[in-house]
């Protein structure tokens, strides 16, 4: 996940969405199609999907806003989510997380500073018989001690 | 040869896809002929990567398997479990709902027929709109998304809607801690919620349907769209569906990671792509629901046991089951257990069978102290009550809820008190935030606790009126039911909330 094309333009913005105009509620699919390709939601795209929806700025900013997913800022090169939800706990997830945040020297929601990884926190992976679980990009690991989560680091550059 | 490598993500997040390279490498530079197919789980997590061989006399189950044990496992050196039948944990279920996950290619169409795929989609297209949703009414299923209420009443209120577009929507959120069983159907049988799906739609005289399926589950995703693809391509959707006059289509869509969106109002303003704030109701979705128009909003579960409720009949699934939950329960054995998985048995199994016998306590070894039963909205259930039933009825007289059917255990190293502090914080990182009890209430809630565990003992009693104000005037079970844990943790475990006080004293 590296993400280091020029800023977009209006036209790029239009070009991606232009396929999802015709879906029964469009806005979620044409958030996810952006950040699939920016890694975040980028500025110019708040006017574009109010002009292509015939939203307010105000209403497409809210939307983006609401969910937990979509980035105004850019991530580091790879996004590691652990799960701090209840099964995890009860398998020693919590420590497991503080003790990968203090590695790291960083808090949740952060980049390690050589923006390597960005570590955010998920409420369940379905991976609640295998606790405790994480996931880094698309890939969902399971029960993670000290020693899988520091080669799972050590993969990911951290 | 046939091997079976399960690609369901709880058996790849353990392994299973460096496994599978391993056997595919190992079997050409043996020689060994070998067809590996690439299964769903059979639920049996604690012994993932499960792999089945078939050398000619039947499937021989093998796990967990590490990449280490992959040439003992060709050579024939590596122990069997025997049959996955024969596996005490399996042997025990009543498969109904997930009697092909794990057998079939999930993405096989003529392997899920081969399986008793299609033969209740043939058998609904045979039947009147009327006739179809007396069938699901008859076999008495219930929600299984949380709120158990009766499947065959919410179809009936849309099929009798007048609309010019009709919707069913899948509930796929499963934001649960200690649930899976939809993610497991998703990617090991996909095709039985797409049946599902199209029957609930010819039902009601629905032509369009939608998934919204949770973006923490980038598996599924993939599975649910081939799956689409394919059910299209062969004519199990679309214009025609079976070459029938019915017409059926759905689409699958991604959240965005928000709890709440798994609330069925919220849900359908994330669908319509609006913020997921949760409605007032009335009006009732199945009135006024996508885009305003009448829509049977169902979980992965209730929509994935429809086919075989009409393959086997209404009768045969009714006759399962205890009192007023009827069927079978979904199991989802989770957290700090032995055997953790995926158990489908009908109604009616105690709490502590579950627990003790099937799950074998925990995995620490140490005494259980708690299981959270139906997520995180669910109460902490204490071994005292373990004699309770899986029933709607029966866990609700005793102060809980089934849920979706998860069971989180936790041995006696919990702390009750850190457990309800979380269950407040959780409401409050997770409200859609348009109602006060539920969005301040929460944070509340966290300083409440903090309080008690500083050792101020009239804190107890705040914590207990404001959960009775979120209960009472939130406006949905997200601020409505996090007093089930809250409460539940300070009842049934008060030492743990005496602690800090008595320290202090
Ligand atoms: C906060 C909250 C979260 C919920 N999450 C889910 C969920 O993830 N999946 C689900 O099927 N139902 C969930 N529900 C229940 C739904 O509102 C609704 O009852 C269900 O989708 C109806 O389908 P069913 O009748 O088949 O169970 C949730 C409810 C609340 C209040
Ligand atoms: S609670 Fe962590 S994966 Fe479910």
């Amino acid at each position: 996940m590296t993400f280091s094309s020029p800023a977009p333009t209006d036209e790029d913005i239009r070009a991606i969405v232009a396929p999802m105009t015709s879906l029964e509620g469009p806005l979620l699919p044409m958030l996810h199609a952006l950040q699939d390709e920016y890694g975040v939601i980028p500025d110019i795209a708040v006017p574009v999907l109010a002009d292509v929806l015939n939203l307010s700025r105000a209403e497409v900013h809210g939307v983006i806003s609401f969910y937990h997913d979509f980035r105004k800022s850019p991530a580091g090169k790879h996004i590691l989510k652990i799960c701090r939800a209840e099964a995890c706990q009860s398998m020693g997830g919590e420590a497991l997380a503080e003790s990968t945040l203090a590695r790291l020297g960083i808090d949740w929601h952060d980049t390690t500073q050589n923006g390597a990884v960005t570590v955010e926190p998920v409420y369940c992976l379905g991976m609640c018989a295998c606790a405790p679980a994480a996931m880094l990009d698309d890939r969902v690991i399971a029960r993670l001690d000290r020693a899988r989560m520091d080669k799972l680091l050590d993969e990911a550059g951290a | 040869m046939k091997i079976w490598v399960p690609m369901d993500s709880a058996a790849k997040a353990l392994g299973a896809d460096e496994v599978a390279e391993a056997i595919t490498r190992e079997a050409a530079s043996r020689g060994i002929d070998a067809q590996i197919i690439r299964n769903g789980t059979r639920g049996m997590i604690w012994l993932e990567p499960l792999v089945e061989i078939d050398r000619g006399d039947g499937r021989l189950a093998y796990g967990p398997v590490g990449v280490d044990d992959v040439p003992a496992l060709l050579d024939g050196a590596m122990d069997s479990l025997g049959p996955v039948e024969n596996i005490p944990f399996f042997a025990r279920q009543t498969r109904l709902t997930f009697a092909r996950c794990g057998i079939i290619d999930p993405l096989d169409l003529d392997d899920y027929q081969a399986h008793g795929g299609l033969a209740g989609l043939r058998r609904a297209i045979a039947m009147t709109r009327e006739d179809i949703v007396q069938q699901v009414t008859d076999s008495g299923l219930r929600g299984r998304g949380g709120a158990g209420f009766p499947t065959g009443i919410k179809w009936k209120t849309v099929m009798q809607a007048e609309a010019a577009q009709k919707y069913i929507v899948c509930n796929a959120d499963e934001g649960d801690s200690g649930t899976f069983a939809d993610r497991m159907i998703m990617e090991g049988d996909p095709f039985t919620l797409i049946e599902g799906m199209a029957i609930a739609g010819i039902g009601v005289g629905a032509t369009r349907g939608y998934v919204y399926l949770r973006s923490e589950y980038p598996d599924a995703i993939k599975v649910m769209n081939a799956a689409v693809r394919i059910a299209r391509d062969r004519g199990m959707l679309g214009q025609s569906v079976l070459g029938s006059d019915h017409e059926f289509d759905m689409q699958i869509r991604v959240g965005a990671g928000a709890y709440v969106c798994g609330e069925e109002t919220s849900l359908l303003n994330s669908l319509e792509g609006k913020r997921g704030v949760v409605r007032a109701k009335p009006p009732l979705p199945a009135l006024e629901g996508f885009l305003g128009k009448p829509t049977v909003v169902n979980n992965v579960i209730s929509l994935a046991t429809v086919p075989v409720i009409f393959e086997r009949g209404a009768e045969h699934y009714a006759g399962l089951g205890h009192n007023k939950s009827r069927g079978t329960a979904t199991l989802q054995i989770a957290g700090n257990v032995r055997h953790g998985g995926l158990f489908e048995a009908g109604f009616g199994i105690t709490l502590g069978e579950v627990v003790n016998d099937i799950a074998g306590g925990t995995a620490s070894g140490r005494p259980v102290k708690a299981v959270q039963v139906g997520g995180p909205l669910g109460a902490y259930m204490p071994v005292e009550k373990f004699d309770t039933k899986m029933g709607y009825e029966e866990f609700d007289a005793e102060g809980g809820l089934i849920g979706h059917a998860g069971l989180v255990v936790f041995d006696d190293s919990a702390d009750m008190l850190r457990m309800a502090r979380f269950a407040m914080e959780f409401c409050a990182v997770e409200s859609c935030g348009k109602c006060t009890p539920c969005r301040i209430g929460a944070v509340r809630g966290v300083e409440t606790i903090d309080r008690i565990a500083a050792g101020d003992a009239a804190a107890a009693d705040l914590l207990t009126d404001l959960c009775e104000t979120m209960k009472d005037g939130s406006l949905c079970a997200l601020g409505g039911f996090t007093p089930y844990p809250v409460m539940s943790a300070l009842r049934n475990f008060p030492d743990d909330f005496a602690t800090q006080k008595e320290a202090a004293e």
